[in-house]
Formats: structure tokens, C-alpha cells, sequence
């Protein structure tokens, strides 16, 4: 059928809207942000209503998500590995409830942070939730795990975590469709007490979640997925997956690998295949990308009798992301690596895009402060972070979404007077506004800065869901309206907006400052299409 | 044939079209690709890269190995270094020499051209003023693609065709104006090479 050049992000859209699902929930999150935004521009998308707007969070995509399943319609919700983090409650619970329409959870790992807070393994959640897990090894693959995994949901009634990594979701390569499939008419669940997780329902869902385990591992260990390839020398046995596989068959003339290979995309682990590499092979090396998860379940599940090598005896690193050069070194081959980096080149990190809106906010916030000395600005997470860096040197946190306003009032509480949030317009939307609630409620002494700039520019400038409402939201948390103060964050306002905010920062209860100025990248956007 | 390559540059600089112009010459030629590229944080004004690999046999990895890259394609001086360890002893580095300087310590340009000229196969070019010379300073990237394209293992008219494909959208003027720039980087790059 059709060739064509994906990013992996978007052969699991294309997958998904082939697969025929209804609707896309997402919060934006890179290396999974690709994923909505194909499906929204896509006309096959269009022409079907296919549901294609980004939610509030994390959290609330994965229970409009569950929602649509709940109606008997397919359904895909995206998001970066710490985007399930905040979708974790309604996630675990929906392995309890099971689904009704096929619903896969899409969660984009990052190791090597490049472009996150940590390297966490979705991995662990898949099977903390106890549901089968996908992880494709190339883009054809991601392809198929989207295209069919709404059959294996609907086969077990269960959400289905497809597990991807950055380098996976930010490379391209052809892929061949198939036939788009008829999305769902809708139906009721059969048993009308399915999503009701009271305790005495909740027992016998779980205990059935808990016997389907079998079945789970008996699927895998005939899944399409997991491939056996035999080698001639069982000095050493591979078990690899996802995209490390790719590395493991880089390292060989032709693809041409002498030991055995197991390959494992979809879990829970096969345990015959297992039983079978190790019974057949004199040594294990496990090749995996993320956490050492593999690795550390056969080395317990086997304990003693057969060498268990990866990135727990340092065979491979065990932070950061793998690459062809590092399984080499595990398989004990050649390393090509060149020549070193010359000493003259220097360190790029990014920066605040020149004119933008945030600069002039920490001009402002910098010169407020001087009085009140360091140590009290608690940020968030968006470009605004990069605050941290000279010559801003602003900011002195950045945790999780939403952390900024919550922080700054726990160290309030502590005696550190005035604590600043630095917040973000969509972050402030994404979880920053329960925290306000609470701030608002003990009358805390916070002054909270909302940078808005309109959008959330961080991920490449999606519509941020407060546009518009900032100030209404304020109000109706309880922020008393007299310390609801907007400001255009220019040069020439230098001197009103630092007077403003040395008046916030005075006042002895909580108080919100607005710089508002749109992203200077989604303006010029704006203006070519003009 | 096979030609695996390493695109650098800092984030806005336009790398990722060269690679989307390069990946439509490759499937013109019904060869395999695999792409990888920078998305996110390091697109503000940091240091990026994009692993682009052409081959008429199926490609396994992704990612390059270190020491067997072909050819490292950068639109800045500096950056171009930053790949060295990628670069095979037969590779080629063709870098742009106008430097892109946004941060505090960047090194002294007559140190990095030396480094640059230095090393056996190496193309430096102004692409900067070879783009404004044509009239479109914005074509610079599209300069370097020409200067590059010798050491990648397709026909020419292939990257003219992927020109006119990725600007059909912009008009004939623009598609004009960036195959002037294709062919000017392409004759310089002949002429450094002859030399
Ligand atoms: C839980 C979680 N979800 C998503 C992200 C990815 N992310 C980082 S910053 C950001 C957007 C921030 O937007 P905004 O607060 O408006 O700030 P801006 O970047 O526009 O300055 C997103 C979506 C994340 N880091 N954590
Ligand atoms: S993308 Fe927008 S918000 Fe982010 S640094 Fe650039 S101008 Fe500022």
C-alpha cells in the first residue's frame, strides 16, 4: 500500500486514525507532541471528526480518553513519560475498570533528558497497572503496534501502554500503510457496573484483572512482536527491544547476528521465549533502552546459574540513552569512535528566543528583588525556565508542572517572605491553579507571576487552554482583584512594571501578576500567513 | 550505495529542510532512509543535529555510528566540530564559515578555521555571502546543501527536484532563487575539491 516518510510520533498517529479511532486526547510533552498535531493535520482526521483537541493536562486527556472508550469508541491518549506521572491515578484505575472501546496510552520517554526533568521508564508503569505493554523497534512497527493494538485492548478488555523513546518518535523513515479501518458505531459496556470501582466491584475487577495476567504473558509469548532468531554460537545470548535492537543489528555485516537474539516489543516478558534463550546460550547480555527492566527481572527470576550482563554489572551505561557505539563496547567489538571534540568548541545551551516577553519579565523581577536578596523565586516548567541560565540567574526551582505556586507557599509557610511563583500560561492551566486554591484559602503572603504569553511555546506553540480566561480564573479562585495586576512586559514599561511588582510583592497575601505579551515565534507565524 | 551524514547547526537555522530536501532525493532514487532529528528544548538557540542516513539496503539504526559518519553537513563553524567523533578518516566535513555567535566564549574564528582546514577532507565556505550575492541571504542553508551534494551519492537533478517539491507551496520565484543557491554551493564545492 502507500510509502510514507514518518517520524515515528506520526506513523503512530497515522496507525491510530487507520486503526479507526474516534478521538486524540494529548497534552503536549516533547518527544510525544508530534502525535496529536499529525492527526490535526490530517484530512482523513477532518473528514471523520476524529476528536483532535489538546486537554487541560495529562490527566484529564486520560479520563476524556477513558471516557470515549467507556461510549464503545477507539480512542488514543499521547503524552510524555512524566505527563503520566500526572495521569497516573486515572491510569492504574483503568486497567481496574477495563475498557469497553479500544484505548491505548501512548507514553514518550526521554533518557538522556533531552528535553525533560528525568529518564523514568514507562515501562514500570505498564506493569505496575499490569497490562500489556508495545514498544515498537522502527517506525513500520510503531505503525502496526497503533494500527492493532485497539484489537488487543478489545481482545482482553484492557488499556494498552505503547511505550516509545525519543529517538524513535524524532526519526523518519518510509512506512507502509494498510486499510483504513471503520471506526466504532458506540456501544454500552454489558455489564452497566464496569467503571463503577466501589470496593465489592473493584475486588472482582481486580481479581480478574490478576487471573488475565497468564493470558497476557501467553499472548506475548505468541505475539508477532516478540521475534526469536537463532544463532549458531550460543557463547552469548541477546535479548533486546525497541529501538536498542536497532543497535544490536547495527553492529553486524548485513544484519547478520551469530548469537541468538531474543527480541522483545511487547510485554509482559515471554517467559518461554526466556526460558528458551537461557537454556540455549552459555551468557545473557541484555541490550534495552531506558531503565535496566529486563535485566533486572531474569536476574532475580534465574538467581544464580547463567551470567546476566547489561547495565547493572556495566556492560552498558546505566544512565543515558544507548547508541550503536555503546553496544559494541557490550558485545566486546571494535569501537569506531573518532576523533575527539577539539577543546575550542564550546557549549551552545539554549536560550530565551531575543525579544522575548519573558526576558523583559526577569529584568523586571530582578530589579524588584534586589531588596528581598536570593533564594526566593520559585519557576515552573516552560521557556521561562530557562531563567535559571545567565544572565538571568533568576530562579531558584523547577520541579514539576504546577510545583512553582505550591513551593513558594510551603516556604511561605516556613517564614521565607515574599516567596514568587513563576508560572507559565499553560502550565498555570495545567496544574497550577489547585495550588493557588490552597494559597488563597490560607490568605498565604505569595506574589505569583503568570508569564503569559498566550501559548505554550515550550512545545512548539499549541493553544494554551487559558487564553483569555487568566484574570477570570484568578478572580474566581478568590485572588482579590485589587492584586490581579496585567502589565505588557516592554523595555519601556521597565520602570511601572518593576513598581508593580514591588507592590505585590509587599502586599501580605496572595497576589498575581499578569506580564502579558505574545511568544514572539507564534506572532512571526502568525504574520507570514498574513 | 550508502551515505550516512550528520547535519549541524543551531536551532532556527534551517537544517531540518536541507534533510527534508535530501530525504525527497532519496526516495526519487527508491533508496531507504532513516532520519533522526532534534526536537524540544535545544531548538531555542542551542547547538542541534539531525543523523540522516541513505542507503539501497535496509538501514538498522537511527543513529550513526560514531567514526563511520560520510560526511558532516553544518551551517556553522563551530558546530561543525562538534561531530568530529562521528566522522569516518575517509569523511568529508563541509561547513559554512560564517560563524553564528550567541554565546559569551565562543572561540576565535581564525582558531576554528585553522581547526576546520586542518583536517584532510574538509569544504569551508562563506555560504552566507554566497546567499546574498544570489540575492536571497535566506538561501544560506540551501548554499551548503549545493556544497554538500557532490559527496552524496545521488544525481543532482535529484536535489533540484526535492527543492522544487519542499517550495512548490512558496512560488516559482523562491523555488528560482534556491536553485540558483543549490547550484552556486554545488560550483564552489567542485571548484575546493579540484583544487
Ligand atoms: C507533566 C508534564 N507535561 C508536559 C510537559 C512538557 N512541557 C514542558 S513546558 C511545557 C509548556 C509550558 O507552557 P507555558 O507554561 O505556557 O510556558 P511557555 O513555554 O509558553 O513559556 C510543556 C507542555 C512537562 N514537562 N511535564
Ligand atoms: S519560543 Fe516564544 S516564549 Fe519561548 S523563548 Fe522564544 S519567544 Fe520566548
Amino acid at each position: 500500500m502507500q510509502n510514507l516518510l514518518l517520524l515515528g510520533a506520526e506513523a503512530i498517529a497515522q496507525g491510530a486514525i487507520d486503526g479507526g479511532i474516534s478521538g486524540v486526547y494529548a497534552y503536549p510533552g516533547t518527544p510525544s507532541t508530534e502525535i496529536m498535531e499529525y492527526v490535526q493535520a490530517s484530512k482523513k482526521a477532518e473528514e471523520r471528526n476524529i476528536h483532535r483537541l489538546w486537554s487541560s493536562n495529562e490527566k484529564t486527556a486520560m479520563e476524556t480518553a477513558l471516557g470515549m472508550s467507556y461510549a464503545g469508541k477507539r480512542v488514543i491518549v499521547c503524552m510524555k513519560h512524566v505527563g503520566l506521572n500526572v495521569a497516573a491515578d486515572a491510569f492504574i484505575n483503568s486497567a481496574i475498570t477495563g475498557v469497553n472501546g479500544g484505548l491505548l496510552v501512548v507514553s514518550a520517554d526521554d533518557p538522556s533528558m533531552h528535553s525533560s526533568q528525568n529518564e523514568q521508564d514507562s515501562r514500570f508503569y505498564g506493569k505496575f497497572a499490569m497490562i500489556p505493554i508495545l514498544e515498537p523497534s522502527n517506525q513500520q512497527e510503531a505503525y502496526d503496534m497503533a494500527y492493532h493494538g485497539f484489537e488487543l485492548s478489545e481482545k482482553f478488555k484492557t488499556p494498552v501502554l505503547l511505550r516509545i523513546t525519543t529517538r524513535i518518535s524524532h526519526s523518519r523513515a518510509g512506512v507502509k500503510t494498510l486499510q483504513i479501518k471503520d471506526m466504532l458505531n458506540g456501544s454500552l459496556p454489558e455489564n452497566p457496573r464496569q467503571f463503577v470501582l466501589l470496593p465489592a466491584i473493584a475486588r472482582i475487577n481486580y481479581n480478574k484483572l490478576v487471573a488475565e495476567q497468564e493470558l497476557f504473558v501467553e499472548d506475548s509469548e505468541n505475539s508477532t512482536f516478540n521475534k526469536y532468531f537463532d544463532g549458531k554460537d550460543k557463547s552469548l545470548g541477546i535479548i533486546t527491544g525497541g529501538i536498542a535492537y536497532n543497535y544490536v543489528l547495527e553492529n553486524f555485516e548485513d544484519r547478520k547476528i551469530p548469537y541468538p537474539v531474543l527480541k522483545i516489543n511487547q510485554y509482559p516478558i515471554p517467559r518461554k521465549l526466556i526460558e528458551k534463550i537461557k537454556n540455549e546460550c552459555k551468557e545473557l547480555l541484555v541490550v534495552e533502552e531506558g531503565a535496566p527492566f529486563i535485566e533486572e527481572m531474569i536476574k532475580d527470576y534465574f538467581n544464580e546459574g547463567i551470567q546476566v550482563h547489561g547495565k547493572l554489572d556495566g556492560y552498558l551505561p546505566r544512565v543515558g540513552e544507548l547508541n550503536p557505539n555503546l553496544v559494541a563496547k557490550s558485545l566486546k567489538l571494535e569501537d569506531t569512535t573518532g576523533e575527539d571534540i577539539p577543546t575550542i568548541v564550546k557549549q551552545r545551551p539554549p536560550s530565551l528566543c531575543p525579544g522575548c516577553g519573558h526576558r523583559d519579565m526577569y529584568d523586571e523581577l530582578n530589579e524588584a528583588m534586589k531588596e528581598y536578596g536570593k533564594g526566593k523565586v520559585f519557576a515552573d516548567i516552560g521557556c521561562y525556565t530557562l531563567g535559571a541560565l545567565p544572565p538571568f540567574n533568576a530562579i531558584n526551582s523547577c520541579v514539576d508542572m504546577g510545583a512553582s505556586i505550591t513551593m513558594a507557599k510551603g516556604a511561605g509557610d516556613a517564614g521565607l517572605i515574599p516567596a514568587v511563583a513563576v508560572i507559565g500560561d499553560s502550565t498555570f492551566t495545567h496544574s497550577g491553579m489547585t495550588g493557588l486554591l490552597d494559597a488563597v484559602n490560607e490568605k498565604s503572603h505569595i506574589t505569583v507571576i503568570i508569564s503569559d504569553n498566550s501559548t505554550t511555546a515550550m512545545t512548539g506553540g499549541q493553544h494554551s487552554q487559558g487564553t483569555g480566561k487568566i484574570e477570570a480564573i484568578c478572580e474566581g479562585i478568590g485572588v482579590e482583584k485589587e492584586h490581579i495586576r496585567v502589565m505588557i512586559p516592554l523595555k519601556k514599561n521597565f520602570e511601572e512594571n518593576v513598581k508593580i511588582i514591588k507592590e505585590e510583592l509587599a502586599y501580605n497575601g496572595v497576589s498575581v501578576v499578569i506580564p502579558r505579551r505574545e511568544c514572539v515565534q507564534t506572532l512571526a507565524r502568525k504574520m507570514k500567513k498574513v | 550505495m550508502k551515505t550516512d551524514l550528520i547535519l549541524a547547526g543551531v536551532g532556527g537555522q534551517g537544517i531540518l529542510s536541507i534533510a527534508a530536501i535530501i530525504g525527497m532525493a532519496a526516495l526519487e532514487n527508491k533508496l531507504f532512509l532513516k532520519q533522526a532529528e532534534v526536537h524540544g528544548m535545544s531548538q531555542r538557540g542551542g547547538d542541534v543535529q539531525s543523523n540522516l542516513r541513505i542507503s539501497s539496503k535496509e538501514i538498522a539504526s537511527d543513529l550513526i555510528t560514531m567514526g563511520k559518519a560520510d560526511l558532516i553537513l553544518s551551517v556553522e563553524p563551530m558546530e561543525s566540530l562538534r561531530y568530529l567523533p562521528y566522522l569516518s578518516k575517509d569523511g568529508y566535513l563541509v561547513t559554512n564559515t560564517k560563524a553564528f555567535n550567541n554565546i559569551t566564549d565562543y572561540p576565535e574564528q581564525d582558531e576554528l578555521i585553522a581547526k576546520i582546514k586542518s583536517l584532510p577532507h574538509h569544504v569551508a565556505i562563506d555560504a552566507n555571502k554566497i546567499a546574498s550575492d544570489i540575492g536571497s541571504p535566506r538561501s544560506m542553508n540551501i548554499v551548503m546543501l549545493g556544497a554538500a551534494s557532490p559527496f552524496i551519492d545521488m544525481p543532482f537533478e535529484s536535489f533540484e527536484n526535492g527543492i522544487r517539491k519542499i517550495f512548490a507551496k512558496k512560488g516559482e520565484d523562491i523555488i528560482d532563487v534556491n536553485l540558483k543557491a543549490l547550484k552556486a554551493g554545488r560550483e564552489f564545492a567542485e571548484r575546493e575539491v579540484l583544487k
